[in-house]
């Protein structure tokens, strides 16, 4: 029986030792799934950490669910995408400082013979608006992410109220929407960086790009001290000018997948 | 698909990578220790609800049995708003460490050892009771006999807690946040791989998990064989 006991008390020991081993110097980022999916941050963070010798370590949520996180003093940084609902946390006293990091744009993607038509829209507006008519069948996010958030601004635009039993909200992030609309032939907004990484195409193709309301916007927060004071804000703040030092914008240049870069550094 | 799912979990196992190996590592981890934990608390609680007599013991037979259906989803979020930063022990900082995965995942496993210890220690209660009696034992002298003496139960118990331990997505997700080389599990980097598009990989990964589970499985029972069969 003792020697059960001491045997278990040397585990947990061990377990214990093997979890307060981690490096001190890190924060903690949130931020979305198309940066992490996409392998972004594989490619930048390690360059961030020779240079500062900052571990950074991602939390990859929608971006409503980033906001909550930062709100509620759960991560050191913020990096999404929804400029309009950055500015409103920087007004409501979240975070100090925005600055614009990157773009990339949406795409929207669809069943390869394209029931709607979409293809030859002029206008996203006008392409949402085909699918409408034709009610084909239309994944979207549902899950309040930056990409859901854009996805809304443009039917708005468009002068449609999605519903019906051919708009299907799914409440789930980038890849499972693309892998759910993969299954059912659905078309489906999604953000170029995934996409591009996404493979399990099966029928799906990008069928409409390059209108510039699909402009995507990422932003770097700096988040408050004086709501939060425990945060990391002094290694925070070398994150967010890394991104838009030169060293930092060059990083983001430079990760390619297939060749194809896929966000475009635009700190100004 | 399939046998591909099976060449990649194949050359996942032969090649086991750096961060593979980690994430294998961290998940045994977390769910050993959650279960060892939870088996400290749960066995002498499920014993001791078999052993006295108390007002309301129905209730807790009810609620302990109920309990394990609890969603693990449901446990991450209690767990998370304890650990936030806003919520009442922010102030430790264990919000997306494994101490927090550790946590939920805890809350999981002691329903489950609670009350399956509990009904095997009333079964073995039953059969003792005259024994116990003519000895003139107390209670409290009771539960470390019966507990000993329920060992190959409790074993598979034990293995019924680890098994939903190692299984659960929902909480150490909520409350890991899924972190590479940090709070990155088995589980996890199946969820991340299949949001990924990435399949084959997912279900190689899932094959390696099971390859785990049952390598724990068949090393318990080895155990338990050989020991009754010393007892004689």
């Amino acid at each position: 029986m003792k020697k059960t006991l001491n045997l278990v008390l040397a585990a947990v020991t061990t377990v214990g030792l093997a979890f307060s081993a981690h490096a001190e110097d890190y924060i903690t980022l949130a931020s979305t799934t198309s940066t992490e999916n996409s392998g972004l941050f594989d490619s930048i963070l390690p360059k961030f950490e020779d240079a500062t010798g900052i571990e950074v370590r991602v939390v990859a949520v929608g971006t409503g669910q980033a906001f909550e996180i930062a709100r509620r003093g759960d991560a050191d940084s913020l990096l999404v995408h929804d400029t309009a609902g950055e500015k409103r946390f920087v007004e409501n006293g979240y975070a100090t400082e925005r600055a614009d990091v990157m773009y990339n744009d949406f795409v929207l993607i669809g069943p390869a013979d394209d029931p709607a038509n979409i293809s030859a829209a002029k206008t996203a507006a006008e392409a949402l608006s085909a699918i409408a008519e034709a009610e084909a069948p239309f994944a979207s996010r549902g899950d309040d992410s930056g990409t859901n958030r854009a996805e809304l601004r443009l039917w708005e635009s468009a002068g449609v109220e999605p519903g019906g039993s051919w708009y299907r909200e799914l409440g789930s992030g980038m890849g499972p929407t693309l892998n759910t609309a993969a299954a059912m032939d659905a078309y489906v907004m999604s953000d170029r960086a995934t996409w591009v990484a996404f493979e399990n195409r099966q029928n799906l193709k990008l069928l409409f790009e390059g209108d510039k309301v699909l402009f995507n916007q990422y932003g770097s927060l700096l988040l408050s001290e004086e709501k939060h004071p425990h945060l990391k804000h002094e290694m925070a703040a070398k994150w967010h000018n890394w991104l838009i030092s030169e060293e930092g914008q060059q990083a983001i240049a430079d990760f390619k997948v297939d060749g194809q870069q896929l966000f475009f550094p635009n700190a100004k | 698909m399939e046998e591909n799912a099976f060449y990649v979990a194949l050359s996942l196992l032969v090649n086991l990578d750096a961060s593979l190996y980690q994430i294998v590592v961290l998940s045994l981890q977390v769910s050993l220790l959650a279960v060892l934990i939870a088996a400290f608390l749960g066995f002498p609680l499920g014993a001791a609800v078999a052993l006295w007599q108390f007002p309301g013991r129905g209730g807790v037979v009810v609620a302990l049995n109920a309990l394990m259906g609890l969603p693990p989803v449901v446990a991450g979020l209690g767990v998370y708003l304890l650990l936030s930063r806003a919520g009442p022990l922010g102030e430790l900082g264990l919000l997306f460490t494994p101490s927090a995965m550790v946590i939920a995942q805890v809350i999981l496993v002691l329903p489950i050892l609670a009350a399956l210890s509990r009904q095997k220690v009333e079964e073995l209660l039953g059969e003792y009771r005259e024994q116990f009696v003519s000895l003139g034992m107390s209670r409290a002298r009771m539960m470390p006999t019966l507990l000993w003496d329920a060992r190959f139960a409790l074993l598979t118990v034990l293995l019924a807690g680890f098994g939903r331990a190692s299984a659960e997505v929902g909480a150490v997700m909520m409350v890991g946040g899924n972190i590479d080389g940090v709070t990155r599990v088995m589980t996890t980097a199946i969820v991340l791989e299949t949001s990924k598009g990435a399949l084959p990989l997912a279900l190689g990964l899932g094959i390696v998990l099971l390859t785990l589970v049952m390598v724990i499985n068949a090393t318990a029972y080895i155990l338990s064989e050989t020991a009754k069969r010393r007892m004689g």
